[in-house]
């Protein structure tokens, strides 16, 4: 390895959002054939992390990464073993695939650029997600998937149908995300740690933690929602508003596999608890009958697909928490088969609706003679969803019966729900890659023929690798499954699961899955007439449930801010007002912390007296004025009054600005009464008069307490001292006053000033758009 | 307001207070005072000129914008900060010169030029928000700039 590993590491991280940059460019100076250049960039990072194969077999552990904010703990740093390398290595190679496919798909499309960019940026947060270390670069990159996404599906943003898909998968992976937060923040709280790698040897303690459920709970909120799991898979089949090309990469190869990465990452930290093997068994389960059933009542070629990737999302949590290691290695097996064969099957039924113009099952047939290679594609990617000997998706399913059947009661229960969500698939699978191409010719909108080699070269090169890795099954798993298991249960695992079938139970489930799924495909127009049906009993789904959910959320939000933004200046300051008496007020009287009665002062000096009584004078002036004016100036005798007393009690800095302050506040208030023209007299009735003036005796009466009890603790000279021994020396200054302004606490000042400044700009925008719009104002004034 | 005496003695306060602003801007560093108070005094002044004379004759007198002399304040109180970091001293450390100027000492410092920059500013945002208060709300003249 090169000395310069994490850097070359760095880059390939960063490869895809360079290339997703640069796409616009490249995509006006080339138009498609930009795509094969973008390609590099994927093909690159795949080949970049192949080199860690060997290492990684080997049952190494890379990592790497730089500082990002050292005083948080925090880190900008990946960690690469079994798991993290077969996702990092799935995303890099189906994307590059994926890229060369868009060139086609998208050819002419005038937003092809920006298509590239989104699928690119994407591609970089996803592998992101996949190596991160750090709790929070996980984060980051799990959100940036939901946003990617969300761009991506709603990439056709002129149709409303994708515009809500588009939202609506923000919303439930975005919000699901946000749990996930909430559930890391509770690991590092737990364990302390806030790296995935130092996270699984912790696992002991965290189990035992009183949070665990709900840490567990929170983050598996984040995977269902993300891995669409029942009851949040309904975004899924929504997201196919996307162009094919996404469907196939975000939401069926890599993006919803998140969620199940994520438990696959915890689950030597968070597995093999009662909980964990309940509740991701049970939903599970529920997403892979679900996801099946629904996925037969389709005649959207996508939209079949959809509910299969959503069924084989549950089958996999499903495994991942059955709680053997057994189950986990069938997990790592399908994953990698479904990732293998959805993807071409995707870019199969996008190549149909390409050329030919639909994507409906029921308008198509007979396209055999005129599209031979996507045909042969699709069939070699069927024969492995289905599950049939020499495929990938052979051995996953043996094993998966190998882990499943195990003789008691649970166990032949989740057998039971694999083999009816496997036949079940069996049958789509050759719908979707039997019915377009075999039977008598249809007519359909465009004359179909062959795609281009970018259109076919994906799908051939996925279902190819279905078979090959199932023909060398001992060099995939040495270096794919093999690691990949062993770092989801940290113990070393070996798989040596090979194409010669064995007999015993698995075999005979096997057998029974394609009797089975060969009648549901015999049958299937029966059977999708009555699935139709059933679903139709059921009622609404959750999919009009989260339509009633945003609708009830604006509603709510409108009537919150009619409820506290009334609009009225009025009720503002009596709310303000209000909150301040009771703040100032409950505490002392809650925890009996009223000061005691004050002393009458042995010595009242005749000035001082005078400067109180001038005070309550100007009080009860303001009170008895006959109108407003009158009232502004009388309070500036108050003011004035109280900072004589300042100066009285040795504060002359402090009684000079109370002199400035109340005569310009006295001038500004008299500018303001006239600018805002309101009538002269204050006609409140009597009843608001008494509110109002109770609330302003509560505050007064307030802080009257909050005073006297901070005047009766001991005076701590420690402040005095220091600044009346140092401002002179250190500051060369004689009056501490300023010198605390202008040096020792001077950039306090200085943010002060700031303040003042844009205040006063703040003030000024008011002003002036007062002025400017007073015609309209009237207008409302009239309208209400 | 708007009297024969007023606008008479007017011109006198506004000059005088003026120069009393400066001198308190200016002691302010032993003696009670300072940026604050000076400007808050400087904008008073303002005021009374702007009551006797209209906001107009405000405007041509203090020739800048207000806004624009708050701006000022502002710059030179954070430039004043900044001095320091040529020093290689942490942000906002006071540095003294005792240039000699007519055999005199003159202690300066950049604690001064910062208190000079929160008079300004102080001077200049209640300048503007008492100007355009006091303009009438009809015209929209913003003399000036």
């Amino acid at each position: 390895m090169a000395a310069n590993a994490p850097a070359l590491t760095f880059f390939a991280l960063f490869l895809p959002f360079l290339a997703s940059v640069l796409a616009p460019f490249l995509t006006r100076r080339l138009g498609d054939r930009a795509a094969w250049v973008l390609a590099a960039a994927p093909a690159l990072a795949f080949a970049h992390f192949c080199t860690f194969l060997p290492e990684i077999a080997a049952g190494e552990v890379v990592t790497g990464g730089y500082a990002w904010a050292p005083s948080f703990n925090l880190s900008f740093s990946w960690f690469l073993d079994g798991l993290s390398l077969t996702f990092a290595l799935l995303i890099t190679g189906i994307g590059t695939l994926i890229v060369v496919y868009s060139g086609g798909y998208m050819k002419g499309h005038e937003g092809q650029g920006r298509f590239m960019a989104f699928i690119l940026a994407f591609m970089g947060a996803m592998l992101g997600l996949v190596v991160s270390d750090s709790f929070l670069m996980l984060f980051v990159y799990w959100e940036l998937t939901s946003i990617t996404s969300f761009l991506l599906i709603g990439f056709d943003h002129e149709r409303e149908a994708a515009r809500r898909a588009a939202l609506q998968a923000l919303v439930v992976t975005g919000g699901g995300g946000l749990c996930l937060l909430a559930g890391l923040v509770f690991l590092w709280n737990i364990t302390g740690v806030t790296q995935l790698s130092l996270l699984v040897h912790l696992g002991d303690g965290l189990r035992q933690s009183p949070f665990y459920l709900a840490t567990l709970l929170l983050v598996l909120a984040g995977a269902f929602t993300k891995s669409a799991q029942f009851p949040f898979h309904f975004w899924l089949p929504n997201a196919m508003e996307a162009p094919t090309p996404v469907s196939a990469y975000l939401h069926s190869a890599t993006m919803v596999k998140a969620g199940v990465y994520l438990l696959m990452r915890l689950n030597p930290v968070m597995g093999q608890t009662p909980a964990w093997m309940i509740l991701l068994p049970f939903f599970g389960g529920i997403t892979l009958i679900a996801g099946t059933f629904l996925a037969v009542r389709q005649t959207d070629l996508k939209l079949m697909l959809a509910y299969t990737t959503m069924a084989s999302l549950g089958l996999l949590v499903m495994l991942t928490g059955f709680g053997s290691a057994h189950a986990v290695e069938a997990a790592v097996l399908y994953l990698v088969a479904h990732s293998l064969f959805k993807g071409a099957l995707f870019m199969v039924a996008g190549t149909v609706d390409h050329e030919a113009g639909t994507r409906d099952v029921t308008k198509l047939g007979g396209l055999r003679a005129a599209m031979p290679v996507t045909f042969g594609a699709a069939l070699l990617a069927a024969l492995s969803m289905g599950g049939l000997p020499l495929f990938f998706g052979f051995l996953a399913k043996e094993e998966i019966y190998a882990a499943l059947a195990t003789g008691n009661p649970r166990a032949v229960f989740f057998t039971g729900l694999a083999v009816i969500g496997n036949a079940l698939m069996f049958a789509i699978a050759f719908a979707v890659a039997l019915k377009p191409f075999l039977g008598p010719h249809v007519e359909t909108p465009k004359h179909a023929h062959e795609g281009p080699v970018t259109l076919w070269l994906g799908p051939v090169v996925l279902s190819v690798l279905g078979l090959a890795a199932a023909l060398f099954s001992g060099l995939a798993h040495r270096y794919v499954s093999s690691p990949m298991a062993s770092a989801i249960t940290t113990q070393k695992i070996v798989i040596d699961i090979s194409t010669m079938p064995h007999l015993g139970v698995p075999l005979l489930l096997s057998v029974i899955t394609v009797l089975l799924g060969a009648l549901a495909f015999w049958r299937l127009t029966d059977l999708r007439a009555l699935m139709v049906r059933a679903v139709e009993s059921l009622g609404p789904g959750p999919d009009r449930g989260f339509d009633h959910f945003v609708s009830g959320l604006v509603r709510l939000s409108g009537a919150v801010t009619r409820l506290v933004q009334p609009g009225r200046l009025e009720i503002y300051i009596t709310a303000t007002f209000i909150l301040l008496a009771v703040t100032l007020l409950v505490p002392p009287f809650l925890f009996g912390e009223l000061p005691a009665m004050p002393m009458w002062p042995k010595q009242l000096l005749v000035q001082e007296a005078a400067f109180f009584a001038i005070a309550v004078i100007g009080l009860i002036a303001v009170l008895r004025a006959k109108d407003r004016l009158t009232a502004i100036v009388s309070l500036g005798i108050q003011g004035f009054a109280v900072a004589v007393i300042f100066l009285l009690f040795g504060a002359p800095d402090l009684s000079f600005t109370q002199f400035m302050v109340e005569t310009l506040s006295v001038v500004i208030l008299a500018l303001v009464m006239t600018r805002l023209r309101l009538s002269p007299r204050d006609h409140r009735p009597l009843g608001q008069t008494l509110f109002d003036g109770t609330i302003a005796v509560a505050c007064g009466l307030g802080f009257t307490l909050l005073l006297l009890k901070s005047t009766e603790a001991p005076f701590d000279t420690l402040l005095t001292d220091f600044f009346n021994a140092y401002s002179k020396t250190v500051a060369h200054g004689a009056n501490v006053v300023n010198v605390i302004i202008v040096d020792f606490r001077g950039t306090d000042t200085l943010g002060e000033i700031a303040v003042v400044m844009v205040t006063a700009l703040a003030v000024l925008a008011l002003i002036r758009v007062r002025a400017g719009k007073k015609v309209a104002d009237d207008k409302m004034e009239t309208r209400r | 307001m708007n009297t024969l005496i007023l606008r008479t003695v007017a011109p006198f306060l506004t000059a005088l207070m003026l120069l009393f602003s400066v001198f308190v801007l200016l002691r302010g560093h032993n003696e009670p005072g300072g940026g604050f108070i000076g400007g808050l005094i400087a904008a008073s002044a303002l005021a009374i000129y702007g009551i006797a004379f209209g906001v107009p004759a405000v405007r041509r007198a203090i020739r800048f914008h207000p806004m624009a002399i708050a701006g000022a304040g502002l710059l030179l109180a954070t430039l004043s900060g900044l001095v320091s970091i040529v020093s290689g001293v942490p942000f906002m450390t006071g540095l003294w010169v005792y240039p000699v100027v007519f055999e005199v000492e003159v202690p300066l410092a950049t604690v001064m030029s910062f208190d000079i920059g929160v008079y300004l500013v102080v001077v200049g945002a209640i300048t503007s928000i008492a100007l355009a208060l006091e303009q009438e709300p009809g015209s929209d003249a913003e003399g000036g700039d």
